[in-house]
């Protein structure tokens, strides 16, 4: 289990704080106006923003202090989620060892990664070679690889058109359903929301809000979201 | 609150810029052991300190502002035979002084080609002896630095952005100052810190150009106190103005770099949108064909005379030539062991000063290092087996503070756009450069390397103080057939060190770039 | 020689030498080129000592005041004689053991340390084709057209560029700084060394060149051009030496020996005009090579001894520097 446990962020007059539990498991979206520190809780969790108060749990052990890569979590970022040097088997090989020691055995973990997000025949390519549905594929071959029990997603496919995107969050759902793993992931569409997840994270006025049960929480929102959804 | 997270890449650079302070401060230490209390330093070398600053800041300031305009010209136009024109531009800042000296003086001097054609119209001669002379040399030799940098930092502007402004239909000035002048000030300033690092320790060249002792440096100085007085506590002390000048300069320039990157765009063949108006294309023409002009005639000069010299070489000049090499291939090696790791840490910090560790090498004044070096070695071994490998030391750290300015920026922008990503696949130390930071910086890299190597073979360097006959370098040679008045067969063997100093900076260069774009 | 360093090339060459003696001879860069003296002197020295001569070049007195009494050199070849007063202040040097009357210079040498080996005189060389009027005396220089260029070396870098203003010091003593003067405007430029400034004398840069008596006889016998000439001076001209001289401690003292009786053989100063371009220091003109006596020389010879020349040099220079700073 994921907990906060009285965490705070503070970066200039920026300020958010957090103190809850996530579900082991579930898909859990974050929501939220522009600004309100979404990416910001993202991106504490996954150790790159200090925290100012507060620790970071994963099955009561406390991560507040570890390396990014070397927390319980594979995240993807707005940009920049694949090396444009190395073709996207390297770039998926580095979810299994980071030196690319690959033993016959990782590379055949990585092929099938890639078979299974549609990438197969095209391991030699670089991303700059593939459009960009595949490059996010690509990149979520390399979450499948790195085969964490948190996922954290930070928009990535921000800049797909919709039906490719829904594609993509089809995929991502089907993926922590067969791995098991918790979800959580940036977004500021309802419709994503409704598709995907089962709870929400609520960011607004310097707090993230526990998590909700997702449709309960959409079908009678409080004022704060209600004036966020615009409903 | 969390302490910092670690660096992906930059342990090891402290190591590495501790050792560069550390194989400086010795020397100066060795130098001590030895010193005597000399006649210290008289209005003689307050003359020179005075002179070398003047004409170092000017050579500095004209170098970086005639670069602007050549490398933009060079950035936005693409023309046959361009790959090798900008490798023959570089050619000036890897010759050996009194080769270059005469290179000049065939075009500009008193009987070059210049006043030739002036004479012929009947106008009157220029005369290329004085401060401006020293400039002109400078500016000669520094030039395809300052525009190698300039370029290279425009090539690092994404071609997103430009395709943006020409979305946008910005006009030239505008491009310019959106694209164009946010990266001037990140890479001016420090090229022109180098330049002015540089030219304060010219010596023979200014000593020539400018006419005659006016135009004292304190590297003359240096000399003189090393050489003639055996001051050696006199020496030490100009070296250490020296230094302390440099250094200064090097910390202002490197602290008013702004600290922003440049964000990575995907690899993509770069092509320019910019532009096209004819008389932008004319006015770039005419900026490449000049300065093409100003650099490339002194060398053809030196090719003419060098052709005539190369049968009259004797074959000897072919085995200095090989040990030149070896120096060089040392010398690139022990570089790329400093340079990248003080690059890796110099990038994981908030502020650039740091690489004013990298000018101590060139600013100490090598006659010094090299001293300092002689009189530590010399109570345990015997100095002159290690002539050569000290004079590869040398040479990699005088070339650390162009390969740092070559490897910092672009390091910087790797690291702000993949540190993210690096981190959270726990990718660090050697995966990290094997897997990031190398093959992003490959051009980078080879430039540095290759920039080194032409200056290794170039350079007569600390080899004259102490060398076994077997021993000597092709420039020592070529000095020692130009003492032996065999001016035409040394005029060859400058071809030879100019053509092989070329050739290693061109398969550097080029070796980085090798598919970079693929 | 002190062979005691870990250094592993050393060290076989420590056992290579076990059989024959070595003789360490520190020479000038120039030395041990092939077109330079020093091979000569290696084949003909190993000749007569059964010995192996081992040239080591660099820079002679720095090298020797860093390295001091640890020094490996047995003998040193080519000091000048603006540095034996410092390297004799170093105290590591014994007598020479030769008999100075020997000597064929052109001046009287009583110096027990330093045995010359050859010498030559500063002068100014010009190219005949281009310059018909040639000055015939230092004065006439100075009185030449302001048009007439010429190239010189840096007193304070060069050994030449010293010997020249020792050579205006002797000539005219308190009017040097008025010398200077009046020769301001024709000196083109100042160089570091003498091979930049021969370089630009024979690239056409300039009418005249500092350098020596003895410029002409290489362009003569090596390159049969004979249009190059020593300006030859009533006045007299500047004295320059090459000495050899014996490290006191030495551990070959009788190779070391041998090698100064060889530097006065026949054998060596009969080599000497042709490897290294100047005077031999013990040979009477008649011995020389065929058409050496013919080249001009002058008259008048002028040299301070090392103490006057010490004594003289720092006033020398600061005048030469101020007249050519305005």
């Amino acid at each position: 289990m994921l907990r906060l446990e009285g965490v705070e962020i503070a970066q200039g007059d920026f300020a958010l704080a957090a103190d809850f539990d996530v579900t082991p498991g579930r898909r859990t979206a974050v929501i939220g106006p522009s600004g309100a520190g979404k990416s910001t809780l993202l991106g504490a969790l996954g150790g790159f923003v200090p925290l100012r108060a507060g620790r970071v749990l994963w099955n009561a052990r406390d991560i507040t202090h570890d390396a990014p890569g070397a927390r319980p979590m594979a995240m993807l970022f707005q940009d920049n989620n694949l090396f444009p040097h190395l073709s996207i088997a390297q770039n998926a090989g580095l979810g299994v060892r980071p030196d690319l020691k690959l033993s016959a055995e990782d590379s055949a973990r990585v092929a099938q990664a890639l078979a299974r997000v549609g990438l197969e025949g095209l391991e030699g390519r670089k991303p700059g070679e593939l459009s960009g549905g595949q490059q996010s594929r690509a990149a979520l071959a390399r979450v499948l690889v790195q085969d964490r029990p948190v996922v954290l997603l930070d928009e990535p496919f921000a800049a797909l058109g919709p039906a490719l995107r829904r594609e993509m969050l089809d995929l991502v759902r089907s993926l922590v359903e067969e791995t098991g793993a918790t979800l959580l992931m940036v977004t500021h569409d309802p419709q994503d929301v409704r598709r995907m997840a089962e709870d929400v994270i609520f960011v607004e006025g310097g707090r993230a809000a526990a998590p909700q049960p997702a449709q309960a929480l959409l079908e009678d929102p409080p004022p704060a979201l209600r004036a966020y959804l615009g409903v | 609150m969390a302490p910092r997270a670690q660096p992906i890449i930059g342990a090891g650079g402290v190591a590495a810029g501790g050792c560069v302070v550390a194989v400086v401060l010795a020397s100066f230490v060795g130098l001590g052991l030895k010193a005597e209390v000399g006649r210290g330093i008289g209005p003689a070398e307050w003359a020179a300190i005075r002179f070398t600053v003047v004409q170092a800041v000017l050579s500095a300031l004209l170098s970086v502002a005639f670069a602007i305009p050549l490398a933009r010209a060079l950035a936005r136009r693409r023309f046959p035979g361009r790959g090798v024109l900008i490798t023959l531009l570089g050619a000036p800042f890897i010759l050996p002084v009194i080769v270059a000296v005469l290179g000049l003086l065939a075009v500009f001097g008193r009987t070059g080609w210049l006043n030739t054609g002036l004479g012929a119209l009947g106008l009157p001669e220029l005369s290329i002896y004085g401060l401006h002379g020293v400039v002109l040399a400078h500016v000669f030799f520094n030039l395809p630095l300052a525009t190698r940098l300039l370029l290279q930092g425009w090539q690092s502007i994404p071609a997103e952005r430009f395709r943006l402004a020409a979305q946008l239909n910005l006009p030239p000035r505008m491009v310019f100052r959106t694209l164009e002048w946010p990266l001037l000030k990140q890479v001016a300033p420090g090229a022109a810190a180098l330049i002015f690092v540089i030219c304060l320790t010219s010596f023979a060249v200014a000593l020539t150009l400018g006419g005659g002792p006016r135009a004292t440096t304190i590297e003359l100085a240096i000399y003189q106190a090393f050489r003639f007085d055996f001051d050696l506590a006199r020496a030490s002390l100009l070296s250490l103005i020296q230094l302390g000048l440099a250094g200064g300069a090097a910390l202002l320039a490197l602290w008013v770099i702004p600290n922003f990157p440049l964000s990575a765009g995907l690899d993509r063949a770069l092509t320019r949108w910019d532009a096209r108006g004819g008389g932008q294309a004319w006015a770039d023409a005419a900026i490449i064909t000049f300065g093409s002009a100003f650099l490339l005639l002194p060398l053809f000069a030196i090719l003419l005379a060098g052709l005539q010299g190369l049968p009259l070489m004797p074959p000897v000049v072919w085995q200095t030539a090989g040990n030149s090499l070896w120096v060089a291939i040392l010398s690139i090696a022990v570089l790329l062991l400093i340079a990248l790791p003080m690059a890796g840490w110099i990038s994981t910090r908030q502020r650039g000063s740091a690489e004013a560790i990298g000018l101590i090498g060139l600013s100490a004044s090598p006659l010094m290092i090299g001293t300092g070096w002689f009189i530590l070695i010399n109570p345990i071994a015997d100095p002159v087996p290690l002539a050569l490998p000290v004079t590869a030391l040398i040479n990699a750290l005088m070339a650390l503070p162009f390969a740092l300015r070559i490897l910092v920026p672009p390091m910087r922008d790797v690291l702000g756009a993949y540190d993210r990503l690096a981190r959270s696949l726990g990718l660090r130390g050697w995966a990290a450069w094997r897997w990031l930071v190398l093959p992003r910086l490959r051009a980078q890299v080879g430039f540095a390397a290759g920039l080194t190597g032409a200056l290794s073979v170039g350079d007569l360097g600390v080899i004259a103080l102490f060398a076994d006959p077997d021993r000597a370098t092709l420039p020592l040679q070529m000095y020692r057939l130009m003492g032996a008045y065999r001016t035409e067969a040394a005029a060859g063997a400058a071809l030879v060190l100019l053509a092989m100093a070329l050739g290693l900076f061109w398969l550097c260069d080029k070796g980085g770039r090798w598919r970079v774009e693929a | 020689m002190r062979r005691t360093f870990l250094a592993l090339p050393l060290l076989l060459a420590t056992q290579a030498g076990a059989e024959t003696p070595v003789l360490t001879v520190y020479a000038g860069d120039y030395f041990t080129s092939e077109w330079g003296p020093g091979p000569k002197i290696e084949e003909g020295f190993e000749a007569t000592c059964k010995c192996d001569l081992q040239f080591s070049t660099g820079d002679l007195l720095p090298r020797l005041l860093l390295e001091g009494e640890r020094t490996k050199a047995d003998v040193v070849i080519g000091l000048t004689s603006d540095v034996t007063a410092r390297a004799r202040e170093t105290g590591l040097f014994a007598p020479h053991g030769q008999d100075n009357s020997t000597l064929t210079l052109p001046i009287e040498w009583t110096d027990d340390t330093f045995l010359p080996f050859n010498y030559g005189h500063t002068a100014f060389i010009y190219n005949e084709t281009t310059m018909d009027a040639p000055p015939a005396s230092f004065d006439a220089l100075l009185e030449m057209d302001d048009d007439v260029k010429l190239v010189i070396q840096d007193p304070r870098t060069s050994i030449s560029g010293l010997a020249l203003v020792l050579w205006v010091e002797a000539v005219y003593g308190e009017k040097a700084g008025a010398v200077w003067e009046a020769l301001a405007p024709k000196i083109l430029t100042v160089t570091k060394d003498w091979s930049a400034s021969y370089g630009m004398f024979t690239d056409g840069e300039v009418d005249m060149v500092l350098s020596y008596t003895t410029s002409p006889a290489y362009h003569m016998f090596a390159e049969e051009d004979f249009t190059k000439k020593a300006a030859i001076f009533p006045e007299g001209h500047y004295f320059m030496v090459e000495t050899v001289a014996k490290v006191a401690g030495t551990d070959q003292p009788e190779l070391a020996d041998a090698f100064m009786a060889y530097v006065l053989s026949a054998d060596f100063q009969r080599m000497i005009p042709m490897a290294n371009w100047s005077l031999p220091s013990a040979l009477p003109e008649d011995q020389w090579p065929e058409g050496w006596a013919e080249l001009p020389l002058p008259e008048k010879v002028l040299f301070y001894s090392e103490d006057e020349a010490e004594a003289r040099k720092a006033q020398a220079i600061e005048t030469w520097r101020r007249a050519l700073s305005q």
